[in-house]
């Protein structure tokens, strides 16, 4: 069952990836990159992560999407874009070559390391939101911190950038 | 039981359709687009790597990367809007203004 599962997320996802990077309309690229993340939190669920499950529901889907469309919407843009570069054919055929390469290597590599302190009993038993609090308020909050440094700088720094300067300065000329 | 691997697969072929639609596409808002797709590959990564070694720090770092994508989205459509305000194209091949 949760094979089925799997195999359902992992390929709607890498559909909705070629359909994002290939289709014409901006508008239809972010509706698949829509999809794309829908079916990569369903992955997140099989592998017992249902906060970070609803963080990318909420984050990624509900708000950084949603700026994306917003701006798009905006914007109105029209495509009359270049499809390829020319110079991209003459990197397609290497560049899957090297892609499969990798790709059997990845398949066929036994993944091992050391187990840490968290198993997945352990998660299920108080839940995963618990867990990522109880370790992120312990260990990381150095990181934590930093992270919220890192967006309030975000947010500032797109104010600043996306506000017109022209109608200041006339306004400074009235004045 | 899904072996480890798989995740890994799937999340490479994520990042090769996103390193794709970086170099191949024109559209500097597809071309973020491109890169938040990457970045859910890394996720998936984290994610998986945090599930089978029984460690929560995976999880952890994917849920600083999705706080980083949020403020690389701000700041990539800032930018969008302040160069489609003066040249009326999202053209990355249009935007040389740093070039030398």
């Amino acid at each position: 069952m949760v094979g089925v599962f799997f195999t359902y997320f992992a390929l709607i996802s890498i559909a909705a990836g070629v359909l994002t990077v290939t289709l014409r309309h901006p508008v239809h690229c972010a509706l698949s990159l829509l999809a794309l993340l829908m079916h990569v939190s369903g992955l997140f669920i099989l592998l017992n992560a249902e906060f970070l499950w609803a963080v990318q529901v909420i984050v990624y889907v509900g708000a950084i999407l949603v700026l994306y469309l917003f701006v798009l919407m905006l914007m109105n843009l029209k495509t009359d874009e270049r499809y390829f570069h020319q110079s991209a054919l003459y990197v397609l055929g290497p560049a899957v070559l090297g892609a499969s390469y990798v790709l059997y290597n990845l398949l066929r590599s036994p993944f091992d390391g050391a187990k840490g302190d968290t198993p997945a009993a352990a998660v299920l038993q108080d839940g995963d939101t618990y867990a990522v609090g109880i370790k992120m308020f312990s260990d990381h909050l150095l990181q934590f911190e930093i992270v919220g440094i890192f967006l309030l700088g975000a947010v500032i720094g797109a104010i600043v950038l996306a506000k017109t300067p022209k109608q200041l300065d006339t306004e400074r000329g009235r004045s | 039981m899904i072996p480890l691997s798989a995740y890994t697969a799937v999340s490479a072929v994520l990042f090769i359709i996103g390193l794709t639609g970086v170099l191949v596409r024109r559209n500097f808002i597809i071309v973020l687009l491109s890169v938040e797709i990457m970045m859910n590959a890394a996720n998936i990564n984290l994610v998986a790597f945090s599930h089978y070694l029984e460690s929560m720090a995976g999880q952890l770092v994917a849920l600083f990367i999705i706080a980083i994508a949020a403020g690389e989205a701000a700041v990539g459509l800032a930018i969008i809007i302040v160069v489609f305000r003066g040249k009326i194209s999202t053209n990355v091949d249009e935007m040389n203004l740093l070039k030398w």
